[in-house]
This record gives structure tokens, sequence and C-alpha cells, in this order.
């Protein structure tokens, strides 16, 4: 079973990547952009039946950082 | 018997020599080197060092992957009976990794490696660590890392504030960490986490920008005060 964790800063939480990726952008040209904010996608491989409880815990051990980090945890087929 | 520092080394460390070295220089007692895969620790050590680097090649987060090493869980069993831990750059990236500082180190502010000798005023003088210093004191050591910029919510600042746990602030605008902070001490004292690098300043050089004194200052006050306790 494949399983997608995005982890993001947590709102409040300046992202000095996100500002150059933003400055850079509109270096390029591109207009009307109001933020970007950088993130990491970790995709599992796992058994099934894996429990929301595990990968959780995974995110909250190693995966994330919590004091500065959120995560989502996307099983496949769930969203595009 | 003699002092016994214990340097820890992980793969893409890179300044556990300069630690050892320096630890050598001022206490006069060889450092004890420990390997990351190691599951426990040399006995009777008076303090256990977290050198400078880049742990596992920064992989994941600076210090996440040192901070599950099998040699980190004793350390955090050693740190929670007292012992005396120290952890500079990516020593203290893996201490706020592994919960035993609060907080976490972040991509510095304005992106840029930073890599020369800043001012820091000394905070606190009551801990093990900074006790020789004067309240308020202006030393120099220098600073050479990507991911400085200390972060923990207002809440945590003002808890560490009041508890007299901010050891050292940048005196000039380094990295972007809240509150200028640059050292941190744990509830008890005994544990420090620090971006400077105090083994980089043990001996005077030609070169006004590298070395000084206070790198040395600062391992003879806590080998004094680990010696005399």
């Amino acid at each position: 079973m494949k399983v997608r964790i995005l982890v993001r800063l947590k709102p409040g939480v300046l992202d000095p990547q996100g500002r150059a990726v933003h400055h850079a952008l509109d270096g390029l040209g591109f207009a009307g952009i109001e933020d970007v904010r950088v993130g990491r996608m970790i995709e599992l491989e796992v058994a099934d039946g894996t429990t929301d409880e595990t990968l959780a815990k995974m995110c909250e051990q190693l995966l994330a950082n919590m004091v500065i980090e959120d995560y989502v945890i996307e099983r496949a087929g769930e969203q595009g | 018997m003699g002092f016994r520092a214990g340097v820890v080394t992980f793969p893409g460390s890179n300044c556990d020599r300069d630690m050892a070295v320096a630890l050598e220089k001022v206490s006069g007692e060889p450092a004890i080197r420990i390997w990351h895969g190691e599951a426990s620790l040399p006995e009777r050590l008076d303090l256990i060092a977290l050198p400078g680097g880049f742990s596992y090649g920064d992989y994941l987060r600076s210090g996440a992957m040192a901070a599950k090493s099998p040699i980190l869980r004793a350390v955090i069993d050693a740190a929670e009976r007292g012992m005396p831990v120290l952890g500079v750059c990516n020593g203290f990236q893996v201490l706020t990794e592994a919960g035993l500082l609060p907080g976490a180190l972040m991509r510095n502010a304005n992106q840029t490696f930073i890599c020369r000798t800043v001012p820091l005023t000394v905070e606190n003088t009551d801990s093990i660590f900074t006790h020789g210093f004067e309240a308020g004191e202006t030393i120099r050591i220098p600073v050479a890392h990507h991911d400085g910029n200390y972060f923990a919510d207002d809440a945590t600042l003002d808890r560490l504030e009041g508890e007299g746990r901010v050891a050292l602030r940048y005196g000039e605008t380094c990295n972007g960490s809240r509150r200028d902070i640059a050292g941190v001490l744990s509830a008890n004292g005994r544990v420090l986490g620090m971006m400077p690098h105090p083994e980089r300043a043990i001996e005077p050089v030609s070169h006004p920008s590298l070395g000084g004194p206070d790198g040395r200052r600062f391992f003879e006050n806590l080998i004094g005060a680990l010696a005399s306790a």
C-alpha cells in the first residue's frame, strides 16, 4: 500500500526557503504570487492494514519535527 | 582520577576531532571517542560532547537521524540522570531533535551558510558551562552553519527566559534566531546546546577573525566546574 506523507511548516513559522523561491518566481516574471511555502513529500510503501495510528507515530517520532511542522497522511487512491 | 570526556562521532561529523583536541588541551587528559553505533557509553564519563558537522548528511532534517541513533538512547538516559552534555552546532541540532532541549533549528533566515566570528552575550552565569563569565559579558566565538535559526513558540521562549535557560545570545544580527538565541540550557542546567564553536577558539592565531581566547575560557570554566564537583 502506498502512503504519502506531506510535511509542512506550521502556519506562522517563517519559511526562509519559501521566501527565496517566491523571490525567484517573481524574478522570472510570474506575477500575482501571494505566498510560497516549501514542504516535503515522503512516499512510503507499507503493509496493507498499517493503521493511521502507526503512520501518525512514524510522523511524530521521525518524519516531522512537531515543534515546527505539521503532517498530512494520504493513502493512495484517496487523492489524485 | 582524571577528567573523562566522551566525544561522539556520527557519520558526517566533522568537528569531532577539534572538540577532542580542545578538551584534551584544556583538561590535559585524553578524550574518549565514541562511535554512533555503540549502544552504551564508556564508564565514568564526566562530560559527553556532541560535535559539529553534518551527521547522516543532514538527511531529512539536520540532526534528525543522529537523534535516533543507538548512542543517542544512551546519551538521553545519561542526561536524564544528570550527565553533563554539550552539543555544538550539529550537536545542538541533535539535542533538539532528541527532545533533550526545546525548540528547533531552522534554515538561516537569509538562506546562506554563515561562517564568521560573532559577539555573544553571556546571559546566564549560573550553569557549569557559563559560571566563569560575567553576566552580560561579550565573548567572541566563531559560527559556521546553515541551519542555526532557533525557533520555539512564544510560550516556550518566555519560559526559557523566565527560567534563565537562555545561556547565550548573539550580539549582532546573525541567522534569524528568535530573540537572538545562540545557546539554550536544559531545565537542570546540565545540557547546553549552542550554535557557536568554542572548540575553534582555543588558541590565538595570527588572523584577527580566527581563533581567540574565549573558547578556551569556555572549556576551562566547564572542566573546572566538573573537576571540582
